[in-house]
């Protein structure tokens, strides 16, 4: 079949933080960049972080890049790669300033410097007391990091194709990435985008669960695409769920709330969080306060009609500071809770959030394939990339700053390996195309069959019922075997629209056959694991298992098959941090 | 295909200026002027024409008139550039407004200074 | 509950029409967006953008019982029935809700959205202090929606030349930032009688907003140091 190319030097899929920030280094350095984006790219889902994002800029306190790390490799649950760890925590001061910079409207303390507050998992000197290191602008952090990379782009001219969906990635017979083919939704027309850099930038797929913080357009395109493309995905079986998601509706709640002041209260007014984690209590890190409230509502300790959810109280902060620092937060609960923060407390829940694992790279944002092989070509960068930095447990704040390094890194190494290459650009397979074309035409073609949302609800139910944030062997055997009956399922979903123009529902199925793949991977990935470590807790296996199990899986879509690679435990520099029980 | 706008015009500021200039003066007057007629001895012919004859009423009165012609002509060009697209009728609008406003100008000086 | 809907799609339609939705609302159904998705999952020939779902990414401004805003938190107890649900006025119609927003983003990008400063930046921070920094807010926050440019009737009329109080809010962001360096070509750029003067302080902008900005009162602003540079 004929389709349309066009040739590019790089292409960037996704417009949200990591995507923009690896553009403008393209950008900057003159290359022919093309960034494609499902939505405009203010609207990606970086707009919605809230509380910070991590630098240890000292502006407030004594603060180093080393306490950083540690409390980034403390918060992984050992799962994060050292080496990668370290190389972040020392950019942050750097990335984060350049940001400034770019014109990030930070908020600022009397003596002009960055407000930094406290967050999750944040401590000071190894573990002593909490520390403030979240560098803030209001409760508005990733909308306005968003907007201002966005605006820096502008200035560096930048190519966005926006409202276009990469639909597959290009590879020639050696395994190259040659590009991706994409769906531009206005026209409906398909074309290949040929670039001797692609890189991926499509963020999480927090869509998997039904109880989500996650935006509707967080349905994980990139790992889909590199799924299908015969690309593993690592560390798929850890999942973060965010301790404040307001009940019932799922919007984020940050976790600055707490960082101000904010905690959390079970039904009897118990602080409860002083049982769990002594030391910083409501500020330790997310899987450890998340599994504290679903254990409380497990034992009845949880508030509301059917003791369902937990309190997050701040009112005693008072109406300045949460008008001036929370402001955002005041208005979803009042919208989405029925609540004024200034007088009630917010019901909470923990609520599926973000994603550790994804497609595997290194520090360079360059993508790994089976037996850690580079795959040329191929990049990936920001959520969608399990670098890992993140390991078993993300620490708040450490997603944004994620985005800035790697997205970054990766855009430096794009233009460092297009200077060497010099010949002519390798040829497309004939075939490039076929089987995106192929996809499309089957649905062009049903003429019935199951509905998308509803094979998309039994998806996201089976993924909440049996991977959520306590997991029992029994379930999750059984939610391998339902979940590959809704894989099974997806392959005969059905539209009824057929037309070209803006065609939402074939963008809606094109997205969960995306999803199925990220669903598919989580519970086999999980179903594997056997112990507990960061976000996986598993009932039958209680406990880290440093021996057997400290070591990242690699899902292959290819018959569900697992692999195993070694954690990196050598940082670049410095001694590596020994596991050890985790306390906080 | 390209359509490409020219703008940066620069007298945008100095009609908006003179727009609320010319409101303020136009409003002082019209309370003055309620006010000399409340102060008239009588309601009568005689005092009405014994107010008029008084050249500060009659300057004063000029002074408003133009305020409101330069308040009118930036007003009437601010509808014509909403609404008017083709650029022939509006240069005939707008010289049919200056016309139309020199008329009555040179109207209210024989009014106010004819016998 | 009832909704009438917009409905046109250049490829079926000869023209727009409006669809009677009757829908059977779940007790979890708060917000419009949750009843747009509920039609969708009956016909999923309706075609409309949302993303985050908690108005702050800004995809799925409308018009709702003749008001723009957000569907996203719209509560769906305050609406009268039935719910007319008609795409953003004044610009091209995609399909549906979706409106063709380039002239809206040309005259964003026409205000040169970003900071400038040619300075050598230094090692850290460019400092700011807490009340400069306070003058951005109210600016910074908006999200780009479209509800109150295509409110704004001056916007209506000359789309092409009126930057529209969005993009105004935006070049007072920027004027405002006490980092940039071109507060008068800035002032340059909007001192034009279209530009910045089809501005006639209506307020439309501030009544449709749904982050609660004030674009009239930037507008003002702008003026007001208009005034200052040349009196």
């Amino acid at each position: 079949m004929a389709i349309a190319v066009r040739q590019f030097d790089a292409v960037v899929v996704g417009a949200g933080g990591s995507g923009l920030r690896a553009a403008l280094q393209l950008a900057e350095a003159n290359l022919k960049v093309a960034v494609l984006s499902k939505v405009f790219p203010t609207r990606s889902h970086t707009v919605a972080a809230q509380g910070g994002v991590s630098a240890s800029l000292g502006n407030e306190e004594p603060d180093n890049w080393h306490w950083h790390m540690y409390d980034t490799v403390k918060g992984s649950d050992y799962l994060g790669d050292q080496d990668a760890i370290e190389f972040m925590c020392r950019k942050a001061s750097e990335v984060v300033v350049e940001l400034e910079h770019y014109g990030m409207p930070f908020d600022r303390l009397d003596n002009g410097k960055i407000y930094q507050r406290p967050f999750g998992g944040h401590t000071s000197n190894y573990g002593e007391r909490a520390i403030k290191r979240a560098c803030a602008a209001a409760d508005r952090t990733g909308h306005a990091m968003l907007h201002t990379l966005y605006q820096r782009n502008v200035r560096a001219r930048t190519q966005f194709f926006v409202e276009w969906m990469a639909l597959d990635l290009v590879r020639d017979a050696e395994g190259r990435v040659l590009g991706v083919t994409a769906l531009e939704m206005e026209t409906g027309e398909v074309m290949i985008l040929k670039a001797r850099a692609t890189l991926f930038a499509t963020g999480g797929a927090g869509r998997i669960y039904s109880a989500s913080t996650n935006a509707f357009i967080n349905t994980g395109d990139g790992l889909g695409m590199a799924a299908r493309a015969g690309i593993p995905l690592e560390d798929m079986e850890f999942w973060q769920f965010h301790p404040t998601g307001v009940a019932g509706a799922g919007v984020l709640i940050t976790e600055g709330v707490r960082g101000e002041g904010g905690f959390l209260l079970n039904k009897n007014g118990e602080r409860f969080m002083e049982r769990y984690a002594p030391t910083v209590k409501d500020l330790a890190s997310r899987d450890v306060v998340a599994r504290a409230m679903a254990t409380e509502i497990k034992e009845g300790r949880g508030a509301g009609k059917d003791g369902e959810y937990i309190l997050l109280k701040l009112d005693h902060l008072g109406a300045d500071v949460i008008d001036k620092r929370l402001p955002g937060i005041r208005e979803i609960a009042i919208k989405f809770a029925n609540c004024d923060p200034v007088k009630d407390p917010i019901p909470v829940v923990p609520t599926c959030h973000y994603q550790m694992g994804g497609i595997p790279t290194n520090m360079h944002g360059q993508v790994l394939g089976s037996g850690d092989r580079i795959v040329p070509g191929f990049y990936a960068a920001g959520e969608c990339a399990c670098v890992s930095v993140h390991g078993a447990n993300r620490l708040g704040t450490n997603s944004l700053l994620d985005l800035l390094v790697f997205g970054k890194s990766a855009g430096e190494q794009v233009v460092k390996d297009l200077k060497g290459e010099t010949g002519a650009m390798p040829e497309l397979p004939k075939d490039a195309g076929d089987y995106t074309l192929s996809r499309l035409a089957r649905l062009d073609s049903a003429t019935s069959g199951e509905r998308v949302s509803d094979v998309g609800a039994e998806m996201r139910r089976v993924m909440q019922l049996h991977c959520g944030v306590f997991r029992f062997p029994d379930s999750l055997v059984e939610g391998v075997r339902k979940i590959k009956e809704v894989a099974e399922r997806t392959k005969s979903t059905f539209i009824k629209d057929k037309s070209k123009v803006f065609n939402t529902a074939r963008v809606e199925a094109l997205e969960h056959e995306n999803l199925i793949e990220v669903a598919l991977s989580t519970m086999v990935s999980a179903e594997a694991r056997k112990e507990s470590r960061g976000a996986h807790d598993r009932s039958d296996f209680p406990n880290r298992d440093d021996v057997n199990w400290m070591k990242h899986t690699m899902w292959f879509k290819d018959g569900n098959r697992l692999e195993y690679k070694p954690v990196q435990l050598k940082p670049l520099t410095v001694e590596m941090f020994e596991p050890k029980a985790r306390v906080y | 295909m390209v359509r490409r706008e020219v703008s940066g015009a620069h007298y945008g500021l100095r009609d908006w200026l003179a727009q609320r200039v010319t409101a303020v003066v136009m409003v002082v007057y019209s309370v003055l002027f309620v006010v000399m007629l409340l102060k008239l001895p009588r309601f009568d012919f005689p005092s009405w024409k014994a107010m008029w004859s008084a050249p500060t009423m009659r300057y004063a009165t000029l002074l408003f008139l133009l305020c409101l012609f330069v308040h009118a002509w930036i007003g009437m060009r601010n509808i014509v550039m909403d609404y008017v697209k083709p650029t022939w009728l509006r240069l005939t609008l707008y010289s049919l407004m200056i016309l139309a406003l020199f008329a009555y100008g040179a109207w209210a000086v024989q009014i106010l200074w004819g016998r | 509950m009832r909704f009438q809907i917009y409905r046109y799609n250049p490829d079926t339609d000869s023209k727009p029409r409006m669809q009677f939705y009757d829908v059977a609302m779940e007790p979890t159904d708060r917000m419009l967006l949750d009843a747009l998705v509920r039609i969708k999952m009956e016909d999923d020939t309706f075609a409309f953008r949302r993303s985050c779902r908690e108005g702050v990414c800004g995809s799925d401004a409308m018009n709702i019982n003749g008001k723009n805003g957000l569907a996203c938190i719209t509560k769906l107890a305050d609406l009268q029935e039935p719910v007319v649900i008609r795409p953003l006025p004044g610009l091209p119609v995609i399909r549906d809700l979706i409106v063709d927003m380039s002239q809206f983003f040309k005259q964003y990008h026409s205000i040169k959205p970003y900071v400038v400063n040619d300075t050598p930046p230094p090692e850290k921070e460019r400092l700011q202090s807490p009340e400069d920094r306070e003058e951005l807010n109210g600016l910074y926050e908006c999200i780009l929606c479209a509800c109150c440019s295509t409110s704004c009737p001056s916007f209506w009329w000359n789309p092409d030349k009126f930057v529209g109080p969005a993009g105004l809010l935006q070049a007072y962001r920027f004027i405002a930032d006490t980092r940039d360096q071109t507060i008068n070509e800035r002032l340059d750029n909007l001192e034009d009688p279209y530009r910045l003067f089809r501005c006639h302080s209506i307020m439309n902008c501030v009544d449709v907003c749904p982050k609660g900005l004030n674009p009239t009162k930037a507008i003002g602003k702008i003026k007001d140091l208009l005034v200052k540079r040349t009196v």
